[in-house]
């Protein structure tokens, strides 16, 4: 009973007070920056080393949604025209959003990438419940989502909750390239939750195809067919960056 | 003529590979395994049309593997191996769905990966084992379970409460890992990060495996810097997943202190893992000559610290959480797999030591700083929820004392190497434990210096049988701890 006691002292308080503007390391790589006239020579080092294609060159360009965050390209960059900032806040209601351009700085894209809606809010803003579908996933982003509950992060004091069935759920989360074994699966869950209902894709996987975008066993029809709602970028994104971008976007 | 004899890392030239007939192979393998080595790797590879089986045992005493093989060229079966040794079970079943060469006799012959209803009708269909009888029922879980975890399918046959056998299929994660990786072979950093994606929680362990096995067919020897601080990743990883088992295996019995205490410390160990790479899994770490980040003498002490503080804080959570009474009654006898079983079908890592199976592969097969710094097995003799869940707290033991004699002994130098292209037509097998145990894969390169066939092999692949086995006789409530106390990964089996 007393080492309860002394484990509880221990334990102390965990849950970060203010998730909106909690620090995160300084080595954490969040938002890229990109400075073009930097970018000295015909090289494309970076277009050649990124893994997952992400990279464009003339214009440079980075597409957050297949991008790993890796930072190889950053490395390569002789001249430092890529950096990545510790910026966490990656969310984005919209496809496009997600490509950064040169001289394109976080602030702006802050403000821009989630397009909150007064319907969202008024239906989903305090409370949100969600059914989680790995169709591929790593467990990478699946760790990171079921992080956004534990008692740092405390997802459930802000009415967002992860349930068990499809049939409580107000949306889903998918996260991985959606494999073809577990295509009809996904849109089963998905039929299952009742309208209004939201879908989120969380991870590179998921909004791209990620590492596994030549597969040839993947069938990402569901994509084709249904809207995504939001979209948070990352390999796997950090609990910080999925609880934000649910909050900014109900 | 006899099997060739390799080391861990020990890259061997395809030409030196025994061919023998499949009879004498298939007898030289039961030999084998029937004098106490063990089956590392079985799989197929196509040669200019026609089919050559590879395999690989390892006797763990004395550090050695050994290596056959033998082709199919228009034969298309061959007489299964599973019936005198169960631990090839899985291993035919991969190699008769990638290659069709039937295994005759295989008791239970079904689809591996493929098979799903509703997926592709050009698939040999998966069927059920089903039970009938008076008041025996079945009960399917999943593909899609109730928490945020993979997808997977759980067939179990009661009787009342009672399991008779629980019958898993698998493949809903199937993304074709070994095929990109034979596609994308003039691409070595791609490659590279498609290893720390094979399981996204054995980052380190995965993409350390891939990265040695690149190193020993390039005869790049890594600087003595980069062996440490992989070491570290590769600990901290274990130490990660073992507190946010602990963290988990608490849940799972109502025990919501152990449940957050647990969580939180391995939340610090994620964060120290961040502070060395950008990544709380580790990703990026590691490239094939050595690793992309350096560990500072300040970032060094910070480690020390943040271990050595965890390290005290586990020791009074896990006093707490085993000595209460509550907990225990759930700990204690449940899904218990014994010492002879464990052999016999071939489990691997932390469960296997959990049972009394003495094989750790950084002492057995040691790689990387592992050789210089040799690690004491651990083992424990029950083999129930109890064990697998105290191993765990003493293996975090075990890892905070390694983390430490590494950051003890750095030596000032170069963190990598650049990596030459890989030599043609040669086998190597990288061994690792990684914190689920053995992970082994085998790279052959073919004329063209590149990857011709990868073999994965993740831990779980020989041990999601014993979760089957453990819930035998227990209570379908149990099976969620059950379970959770093996933390199999569905990626890592599906490939």
């Amino acid at each position: 009973m007393l080492d309860l006691i002394k484990l509880r002292r221990q334990h102390g308080y965990q849950a970060i007070p203010d998730i909106k503007n909690a620090k995160i390391l300084s080595t954490h790589r969040g938002y890229p920056v990109i400075d073009e006239s930097k970018c000295t020579g015909p090289c494309s080092d970076c277009e050649n080393v990124c893994p997952t294609n992400a990279i464009k060159v003339n214009p440079l360009s980075i597409d957050l949604g297949k991008c790993i965050f890796c930072g190889e390209c950053e490395r390569a960059c002789q001249t430092g025209a890529i950096k990545f900032t510790n910026e966490y806040k990656l969310g984005s209601t919209g496809r496009d959003n997600l490509i950064i351009t040169s001289g394109e700085l976080f602030v702006d894209y802050e403000k821009e990438a989630i397009e909150s809606r007064k319907e969202i809010h008024k239906i989903f803003g305090r409370s949100l419940k969600l059914r989680q579908v790995s169709a591929g996933g790593c467990n990478g982003c699946e760790m990171e989502l079921a992080a956004c509950g534990n008692v740092n992060f405390d997802m459930g004091r802000f009415g967002i909750d992860f349930v068990a069935s499809p049939r409580h759920a107000d949306g889903i989360v998918i996260t991985g390239p959606i494999t073809k074994n577990m295509a009809p699966a996904l849109m089963d869950a998905y039929k299952s939750v009742n309208s209004p209902k939201i879908v989120i894709a969380v991870g590179a996987c998921t909004i791209s195809g990620g590492v596994f975008e030549e597969s040839d066993v993947l069938n990402r029809s569901f994509l084709n067919e249904i809207k995504i709602d939001l979209y948070i970028p990352g390999c796997p994104p950090h609990p910080l960056t999925i609880i934000n971008a649910i909050l900014d976007f109900i | 003529m006899s099997w060739i004899e390799i080391k861990n890392l020990q890259s061997v030239a395809l030409h030196d590979i025994p061919r023998l007939k499949v009879e004498v192979l298939r007898d030289q393998l039961i030999e084998k395994i029937r004098s106490g080595k063990r089956l590392v790797q079985f799989f197929g590879d196509k040669d200019n049309g026609d089919v050559v089986l590879y395999a690989i045992a390892a006797d763990d005493n004395s550090s050695k593997l050994f290596i056959a093989s033998t082709k199919f060229t228009s034969q298309k079966e061959y007489q299964s191996i599973t019936p005198e040794i169960p631990s090839a079970h899985l291993f035919e079943r991969e190699f008769f769905e990638q290659y069709k060469i039937k295994p005759e006799g295989h008791p239970w012959l079904k689809p591996l990966r493929k098979g799903i209803a509703g997926v592709d009708s050009s698939e040999i269909p998966y069927e059920f084992f089903s039970m009938k009888g008076e008041e025996v029922h079945e009960v399917g879980v999943g593909p899609i379970h109730a928490g945020i975890i993979e997808p997977g399918h759980f067939r179990f046959s009661c009787h009342g409460e009672k399991i008779y056998h629980l019958e898993i299929k698998l493949g809903f994660q199937h993304r074709g890992v070994e095929y990109l990786f034979v596609k994308n072979n003039a691409r070595p950093l791609y490659l590279q990060k498609l290893s720390e994606s094979i399981a996204g929680d054995t980052v380190i362990g995965h993409s350390g495996t891939f990265a040695r096995a690149i190193e020993s067919l390039s005869n790049t020897s890594i600087p003595r810097r980069a062996k440490l601080i992989r070491t570290i990743a590769l600990e901290l990883e274990r130490m990660a997943i073992h507190l946010g088992d602990l963290s988990a295996l608490s849940n799972d019995v109502g025990y919501l202190t152990g449940n957050s205490v647990f969580g939180a410390l391995r939340t610090r160990i994620i964060n120290t893992t961040m502070a060395i790479c950008g990544n709380r899994f580790g990703r990026s770490l590691i490239i094939p000559g050595g690793v992309n980040f350096d560990i500072s003498p300040e970032l060094g002490e910070k480690i020390s610290s943040t271990v050595n503080q965890v390290n005290d804080e586990t020791a009074l959570a896990a006093e707490v959480l085993f000595s209460s009474a509550s907990v225990l009654e759930r700990f204690e006898k449940t899904g218990v797999v014994d010492k002879a079983t464990a052999i016999e079908i071939g489990m691997v890592g932390p469960s296997a030591r959990a049972s009394g199976v003495a094989l750790d592969i950084r002492s057995d097969h040691p790689f990387g700083a592992y050789e210089f710094f040799p690690v004491h097995k651990l083992t424990l003799d029950s083999g129930d929820v109890f064990a697998r869940s105290y191993i765990r707290f003493i293996e975090i033991q075990q890892s905070v004392k390694i983390i430490n004699d590494q950051l003890g002994n750095f030596t000032e130098g170069e963190t990598n190497k650049p990596v030459q292209p890989l030599e043609p037509n040669r086998l190597v097998v990288s061994l690792v434990e990684g914190w689920r145990g053995e992970i082994a894969h085998v790279i052959i390169t073919g004329n063209d210096n590149k990857i011709k066939r990868i073999k994965i092999k993740d831990p779980s692949f020989h041990n999601w049988f014993a979760v089957s086995l453990s819930v035998r006789d227990e209570g379908i409530s149990d099976f969620p701890l059950c379970n959770k106390s093996f933390n199999l990964s569905y990626s890592g089996f599906d490939l």
